[in-house]
């Protein structure tokens, strides 16, 4: 981890102060402390590898940050967290020096802290309401909590081992991406025998395969899940629900599902030229690269290096997709977004990212086409240029064709990053389980489908989602599984 | 782990593994494949289930050793382990309860098309198979599949069975008529020759796609096939299809996609392991 640049005099004395003597300073002199920044790898060096971006608070950093945080005996920061955190405690007994102590709190609460610290938007959630944000900024509380649980992952020798009597009930669960990692953590703290039957050769689901190394480095999910392990959770690789066993058979075989299988299908542009080679789902690209490990020249998995790219779509996958292609060697990689810069769907802090490293914007412009050579491979983009007209149904300014507009984007790759939809393999062999008209899951307040004892969360109820709201289900789900189990869920 | 409890080499480039895969052997049904892994930093390919024993809990993989990977899978012995098999994927064949069906096996494809010609001639369906290869050394899967029906051997240099390609002796049994269904299984050029060698005597003909796949569940897409001019995934809405349907001219292109990356990675590997024949 490399010293922070741009440290300033006060933060200097500050820790110092802090380090010899840990009593709690008055709010006047923690309101003077501005946000510490987060060390970046350079832009320029890392728009070409695949090491991680942010590189970490740290002790010092992290200690002056906690004392940034007021306290508030109401805190909102916890009502704003998906997996209710309790933040000011864990932050509370960082600044004092517990480190310990605060990863203690954190992980009672998050079972997969390294990542939520990392790819949570916090600036939507936690930090928003931070009640510093009125004034100034906000505490960097995501910061911290990859910190803390940084921290945590690199000294588990230090944790007593805190698992409970064994109740003797086995739940099974159906993904292990960050909803099914985060029930099975709850559940194996509550002492029920969890198998995660997951449909890759890895765990991590999303984790692994579509969130890049150079956002959330993959050793670090790999430890997690091996906590999670050494926690007493089984993990059933290659085991896809739909075809290895149905959830009717799990059903028969375990006290309680929760199924957690993530969205699943790409959704393509339905545009002429798509099955060009050189067009790929991000579903594909990014599982090529992350997941089969494509970025490493020596993979046995191949994926095109372009050198003009087009990802199409504004969410995160979209930019996870353009940063990636920039690394893999592309001169020009194009984020092409038919909305304009205020609608982008993505993180504030990605966008920014995106652009530090060289990637360009073009926004209010839709594709219609994908040309190609006589080989069958792709050679450019056509697309018309829009403006935005009224709102529409989600309340955002429907863009409208703007007539003779139209141009080519001459690429040589296209990815297409406009979202996914629910995948049948395993509800289509369930028959009792409902689902509504898209083919997501429909559940109760409890998170109950109409398959007694099956619960489901994550992006396959949702739609797609994120990684916390995903996780928050599944710490609800456990809770309710819990209770399900001693027939106490109302 | 999957340990290999059988190796057989079945012509110059193809060898039958048989693997411990008890869960599979159970379930699958004719017409599936699995998605294996070798180990750590391997790709993961599709391959085709040939056979399964129940009793012994074990599949069979025949495999075409063309690239890296298949080099690699095919070097495997006795003993040694395939790390991750995923399935059994992809729908089962719809297979015909009477009248005569015709299944046409080019090279490896031969191995494919057997688990067809062995559950057809199961249900009371007559079955003629029309097989080739190179030359008599090519031919894989004629004993096994003389017990299920009648075998018609082609080679290309005349030096086994009858001289010429299997288009040719399917053309014939065409014109003799009474067929109810046609199975072409092998590379794709041969495929669309026999799909376009039935289409005037409108006889259904089924192909069985070996896409380029990652996951096989239907979640990248990458082996995504223009059928009829709608885009269908090998991995979930097949791997068969209707051959009369099939843009067999994008199936091909999209097939080569990673040609160069394999040729290197293929000299590479061969250089590392001199030994190995190729």
């Amino acid at each position: 981890m490399s010293e922070p640049r741009n440290m300033d005099q006060t933060a200097d004395t500050l820790a110092g102060r802090a380090a010899a003597n840990r009593e709690p300073l008055p709010k006047k002199e923690r309101m003077r402390i501005d946000r510490g920044h987060m060390p970046e790898q350079d832009a320029m060096a890392r728009a070409r590898n695949f090491a991680e971006v942010n590189l970490g608070y740290t002790e010092q950093l992290a200690i002056i940050e906690a004392d940034r945080c007021l306290q508030c005996p109401k805190p909102y920061c916890v009502d704003g967290c998906p997996v209710t955190v309790n933040i000011p405690n864990f932050i509370r007994l960082l600044g004092e020096g517990n480190i310990k102590g605060a990863a203690d709190s954190l992980l009672g609460d998050n079972a997969l802290p390294c990542v939520t610290g990392r790819v949570c938007p916090q600036e939507t959630q936690c930090e928003q309401v931070c009640l510093r944000a009125k004034t100034g900024t906000p505490v960097a509380i995501g910061n911290l909590e990859r910190y803390v649980a940084d921290w945590a992952i690199n000294h588990t020798e230090v944790f007593a081992d805190t698992k409970a009597a064994p109740t003797g009930k086995k739940v099974a669960i159906v993904g292990s991406g960050p909803a099914g990692l985060s029930a099975a953590g709850a559940l194996a703290k509550r002492g029920h025998k969890v198998t995660i039957f997951e449909a890759f050769h890895a765990a991590g689901g999303v984790l692994i395969y579509g969130i890049p190394e150079f956002r959330l480095p993959k050793d670090i999910v790999q430890k997690e899940v091996d906590r999670l392990v050494a926690d007493g959770v089984q993990i059933e690789h290659n085991s896809i629900i739909g075809k290895t066993y149905t959830l009717p058979e799990l059903r028969e075989k375990f006290d309680a599902v929760f199924v957690a299988v993530g969205a699943g299908l790409p959704v393509f542009m339905n545009v002429p030229g798509e099955n060009l080679k050189g067009v790929y789902s991000a579903n594909e690209y990014l599982t090529r690269v992350n997941l089969m490990g494509a970025y490493n020249p020596d993979s046995d998995t191949p994926v095109l290096h372009g050198q003009r790219v087009a990802v199409v779509g504004g969410g995160n996958v979209a930019m996870d997709s353009v940063r990636t292609a920039r690394r893999l060697g592309a001169a020009e990689s194009v984020c092409v977004y038919r909305r304009s810069r205020a609608e982008l769907p993505a993180r504030a802090e990605e966008v920014h990212h995106a652009e530090q490293e060289g990637v360009r914007f073009d926004f209010l412009v839709a594709p219609t086409e994908v040309l190609g050579d006589e080989k069958g491979w792709v050679t450019g983009l056509k697309c018309v240029r829009m403006e935005l007209g009224e709102p529409d149904a989600s309340g955002r300014r429907r863009p409208v064709e703007i007539p003779g507009s139209e141009f080519v984007f001459p690429c040589d790759m296209v990815v297409v990053a406009i979202g996914t939809k629910s995948n049948p393999l395993l509800t289509s062999t369930s028959p009792d389980l409902r689902v509504n008209k898209w083919g997501y899951i429909e559940i109760d307040d409890n998170l109950q489908t109409s398959m007694p004892g099956v619960f489901a969360g994550g992006d396959i109820v949702r739609g797609a989602a994120t990684v916390i709201l995903a996780m928050g289900d599944g710490k609800k789900a456990a809770a309710n599984i819990d209770a399900y189990l001693q027939g106490t869920l109302g | 782990m999957h340990p290999i409890v059988e190796r057989t080499q079945l012509s110059p480039n193809v060898t039958r593994l048989v693997v411990e895969a008890p869960r599979i052997a159970e379930i699958r049904r004719p017409g599936q494949f699995v998605i294996v892994r070798r180990g750590p930093g391997g790709e993961r390919i599709p391959l085709t289930i040939a056979d399964v024993d129940k009793a012994a809990g074990t599949i069979s993989l025949v495999i075409q050793a063309i690239g890296k990977s298949t080099h690699e899978l095919t070097s495997l012995t006795v003993g040694e382990a395939i790390q991750d098999i995923a399935g059994p994927l992809g729908n089962p064949t719809h297979l015909l309860e009477k009248g005569n069906a015709v299944c046409v096996g080019g090279g490896v494809g031969t191995a494919v098309a057997y688990p067809i010609a062995q559950a057809l001639a199961a249900n009371g369906v007559h079955v003629t198979s029309v097989i080739g290869g190179r030359s008599k050394e090519w031919v894989i899967y004629e004993e096994e599949l003389r017990k299920v029906g009648d075998v018609v051997v082609c080679t290309d240099d005349g030096s086994y069975g009858r001289p010429g390609f299997v288009t040719e002796a399917l053309k014939e049994l065409c014109e003799a008529g009474g067929i109810d269904e046609v199975f072409a299984i092998g590379p794709v050029p041969m495929m669309r020759a026999c799909s376009e060698l039935t289409r005037p005597y409108a006889i259904k003909t089924t192909v069985s796609l070996n896409s380029i796949m990652i996951d096989g569940t239907g979640m990248c897409g990458g082996c995504r096939v223009s059928i009829d001019g709608k885009t269908e995934y090998a991995c979930v809405d097949g791997p068969e299809f209707d051959g009369h349907q099939v843009d067999f001219r994008q199936m091909a292109d999209r097939l080569n996609t990673y040609r160069d990356f394999e040729q290197v990675a293929l000299e590479r590997w061969a250089t590392a392991h001199p030994q190995a024949h190729s």
